[in-house]
């Protein structure tokens, strides 16, 4: 019977760039940026890694494929280095494969780091993707906040929440992450905007308006990663274990039969209940000190609070207008912005989530602190809630 | 010999009718003559529409309408002056959308607005098929600011020859071949040329059809006052009557020539006429239809008693019940590809088809078939190796879905994607066998429009690849 890797993997160090439109940076440099703050907060030197996982997800635009670029822009010479791209899940994948080799005993330290440049293509939004060539023949090709707005209409069509009790939801979703990035000296966007402008902005995808999408960004994220012990005898006091890393895959039962009703990201329920077990939490809204979820659109946020156990089915809307997500709620969701403020370059994503929660637990967040943070939940959703790639990981103190 | 006529006809015209007003006005400022032209509407085709996916439509509804009955379909004439493909056989394309057998004699006909009368006439005379399929298509591209502009229409019209169950028996023909040049277009051009209306009329009308058509009354020995309905295709002004008086025809007989709504639709307008006369027509009454074009054809039909029982599932008389009228005459204009939009960096994208892989999916891409699972019976789309349902991996055997009724599960409209007919409406589409699959959403009228209304399917151009010329084509939904 498999254990889990439940506290078998301490976080060492991690980095973050700035994200945000990042015209003077490549790449290159972005990498470059997290992986130093990473490599001083980890007390390490560079040749004491021993194997990496990179992520870049939209290689088309990004740095192409395979992980020479990295190795070329981190000079990393002559060790294992995995390209990874899961779609939006990707850094959180490059997590989970840096983990796996730690607590295999494969080596004993790992690097995950996730890079996306995205601001080279030359107009707002994702360039979109081809889906192989059976795919290219019938898929229709819609952006993503559409492929999210799917949401909207079974949220509505299941709750019967009429079309503007679920749009002033949205708006508070959008709302208390705007609030929340003026805090983030590392975030894209840092300004408080109020619900009317939210409310009247106009439709990308209906109902989804422009303030229900999150920032397209550059910018990196690194973690590096090692065993507890080896943590201890490098130095460190306060250490952060990882609890749990779940991953789930939609085979087509959501977008080929009938037995899903477009309210809900059945991956993120798999993923969050396989990930609870591995970590021990049996009550996730008492338990967790705060989460950072995947809020590509505010929609998203909204049904994941569902899908994480957090809010009842149904319930969602009225926890989120009551506050119960908001920086001085019970769960404090996004408190460094989320996707929405603080950026959403896609292989990074997963990795500045797991960022934040690092640093509440560590009590480094400066002016966004929160009070005893323990346990931070992380959660990602790659392609479409019909057809897609959710992450749960869960990190928090190591109390052994 | 057996007597051989039409067992059933299918009709298809665009939703889209372009107010002739607004292209009057859009004009106005160099041409104000058109204004007096500015009445009604004329039909258009989507965006992705063409002389195939209308053709598809209705090969579709004439299947529905009774073609698809007991005798086995040997045939498929495909006729346009539009056709999408030089050398891709258009008859085949519709054959495989329609779910037509492989084993049929296909072939397209075209060289003049006479097609369309010319490919059922073969088939009356000529097909040694128990049933044989002709339809008439055409999508009729105008230069912007010609008369042509405000009269041409678009539609498609077929219909099933054949000996059993006939509606319409065949009572004789005559055919004229004139180096008449009323207009051309060269193979290549874009637009057609014009002589003179009044020359077209006097010179060619007025003397090639009364010469034809006498002839045919005499050789089968029917009064010129024995005819019931006078389908004579053409726009230019009072034509039918015109041409009904002077051979002598009743002036009630002269069929409508859709000239206020459809417009003038090219090769099929004579058989779209044809159907209109069918839809009235009693036992014994007879029918003369006129193709003009480089000559003319003129046939003679006389209903039979079967045609009180014939019930069309979808009757031409519904056509403009789902007619919805454009008042931006740029979008005419955009849809046909004669004005080129900044449609912005999204739509830089490479369409480039697979044809192994189409070839490979064709039966599913084409002919919208999806699996259904020989274990537990999920009907699936697309048709991957292993069920969605239960795993199984046994080879499923093929269910359309084309006819399949189905609703809406989840949908979107999408403003941000590249589109070229904003926004774009695609979500999840809940058949009622239990199929389900993301697709394109056309013709949405916004206000009644939610998850759980019922959706048909239609045959469409999914994407243009402009650099290759092979569009790809695919089904979408559209409302009820």
């Amino acid at each position: 019977m498999a254990t889990g890797i439940r506290d078998k993997v301490a976080i060492l160090g991690m980095g973050c760039s700035r994200f945000g439109e990042r015209w003077d940076s490549g790449s290159e440099h972005l990498a470059a940026e997290a992986f130093s703050e990473a490599l001083d907060d980890a007390g390490i030197e560079k040749n004491q890694i021993e194997a990496v996982w990179s992520g870049s997800a939209l290689d088309n635009i990004n740095v192409g494929n395979s992980a020479i670029p990295l190795a070329m822009a981190l000079r990393l010479e002559g060790i294992p280095i995995s390209r990874m791209e899961n779609m939006c899940a990707t850094g959180t994948e490059t997590l989970r494969g840096a983990a796996y080799a730690v607590a295999s005993g494969a080596v004993d330290i790992a690097m995950a780091i996730g890079v996306e440049k995205l601001k080279d293509t030359g107009y707002g939004g994702l360039p979109a993707p081809t889906k192989g060539t059976l795919n290219d023949l019938w898929f229709p090709y819609g952006s993503a906040p559409a492929g999210f707005a799917q949401l909207a209409a079974g949220y509505r069509a299941k709750y019967g929440t009429s079309r503007e009790d679920l749009k002033r939801a949205l708006a508070h979703v959008s709302w208390k992450s705007h609030q929340n990035g003026v805090k983030s000296p590392k975030a894209h966007i840092r300004k408080a905007i109020d619900k009317d402008t939210i409310l009247n902005a106009p439709i990308i995808a209906e109902p989804l308006g422009l303030f229900d999408c999150c920032g397209v960004s550059d910018g990196a994220a690194c973690a590096i990663v090692t065993t507890p012990e080896i943590a201890r005898s490098l130095g460190k006091t306060d250490i952060v274990t990882i609890k749990a890393m779940q991953l789930s895959l939609s085979a087509g039962r959501e977008s080929a039969t009938a037995d899903w009703d477009g309210s809900y990201v059945r991956n993120t329920r798999i993923a969050s209940q396989k990930a609870y077990a591995e970590a021990g939490i049996r009550n996730p809204r008492e338990e967790l000190s705060l989460m950072e979820v995947h809020d590509c659109f505010s929609i998203t946020e909204l049904v994941t609070m569902e899908d994480l156990g957090v809010s009842k089915d149904g319930q969602a809307v009225n926890d989120i207008l009551d506050g119960f997500y908001d920086a001085d709620g019970s769960v404090p969701c996004q408190i460094d912005g989320g996707l929405k403020c603080f950026g959403h370059p896609i292989a990074a994503s997963g990795l500045r989530m797991t960022y934040e929660n690092y640093l509440q637990i560590l009590g480094r967040a400066g002016e966004r602190q929160i009070k005893d943070a323990r346990i931070g939940l992380s959660h990602n959703l790659g392609g479409v809630p019909y057809n897609g790639v959710a992450a749960v990981s869960i990190i928090g103190r190591y109390e052994q | 010999m057996q007597v051989k006529g039409i067992s059933a006809y299918g009709a298809y015209v665009p939703s889209l009718r372009m107010s002739r007003k607004a292209i009057a006005q859009a004009h106005s400022w160099a041409l104000p003559s058109l204004r007096g032209l500015g009445k009604g509407t004329r039909a258009f085709c989507s965006w992705d529409e063409d002389a195939i996916t209308m053709a598809v439509e209705s090969v579709r509804n004439c299947l529905k309408n009774g073609a698809d009955g007991a005798a086995p379909i040997g045939a498929l004439t495909f006729a346009s002056t539009t056709a999408p493909f030089a050398d891709y056989q258009n008859a085949t394309s519709v054959a495989a959308a329609t779910g037509l057998p492989s084993n049929i004699q296909a072939s397209d006909a075209s060289g003049s607005l006479r097609a369309g009368t010319s490919a059922l006439l073969n088939a009356l005379q000529n097909s040694r098929s128990e049933s044989a399929l002709i339809v008439a298509s055409d999508c009729r591209l105008a230069k912007p600011g010609s008369v042509q502009e405000m009269h041409y229409g678009a539609g498609s019209a077929a219909l099933a020859v054949g000996s059993d169950n006939i509606i319409a028996r065949f009572v004789g023909s005559e055919s004229n071949a004139t180096q008449f040049a009323d207009h051309y277009r060269r193979s290549g051009a874009d637009h057609d040329y014009y002589w003179e209306e009044r020359w077209v009329r006097d010179e060619g009308y007025m003397k090639i059809v009364p010469a034809t058509v006498n002839t045919l009354l005499e050789k089968t020995g029917t009064p010129a006052d024995a005819i019931q309905h006078f389908c004579m295709p053409g726009t230019l002004a009072r034509l039918g009557a015109g041409l009904a008086k002077k051979l002598g025809i009743n002036p009630e007989a002269v069929v409508d020539n859709f000239a206020a709504d459809i417009g003038d639709t090219g090769s099929p307008q004579a058989l779209l006429m044809l159907i209109a006369a069918l839809e009235k027509a009693s036992p014994g009454e007879r029918i003369l239809v006129v193709g003009f074009g480089a000559g003319c054809d003129a046939l003679l039909l006389e209903a039979t008693d079967a045609i009180t029982e014939y019930q069309p599932a979808v009757p031409l008389s519904t056509v403009n019940d789902h007619a919805r009228t454009v008042e931006h005459y740029n979008q005419l204009l955009s849809f046909s590809g004669q004005l080129q939009l900044d449609w912005g960096m999204r739509a830089e994208v490479d369409n480039k088809v697979s044809i192994s892989q189409l070839y490979r999916s064709q039966d599913q891409v084409t002919g919208f078939n999806g699996g259904e699972c020989s274990s537990c019976g999920a009907v699936q789309f697309p048709i991957l190796s292993t069920c969605v349902k239960c795993g199984s991996t046994e080879p499923m055997s093929r269910k359309s879905l084309a006819d399949e009724s189905a609703r809406v599960a989840t949908y979107s409209s999408d403003n941000l994607q590249y589109y070229p007919a904003p926004p774009m409406y695609w979500g999840l589409v809940q058949f009622d066998n239990g199929a389900r699959l993301l697709m394109e959403m056309v013709d949405v009228n916004a206000e009644s429009f939610d998850v759980g209304t019922p959706l048909r399917m239609t045959y469409r151009i999914k994407q243009k690849d402009d650099s290759r010329g092979l569009h790809r084509y695919f089904w979408k939904a559209t409302p009820f």
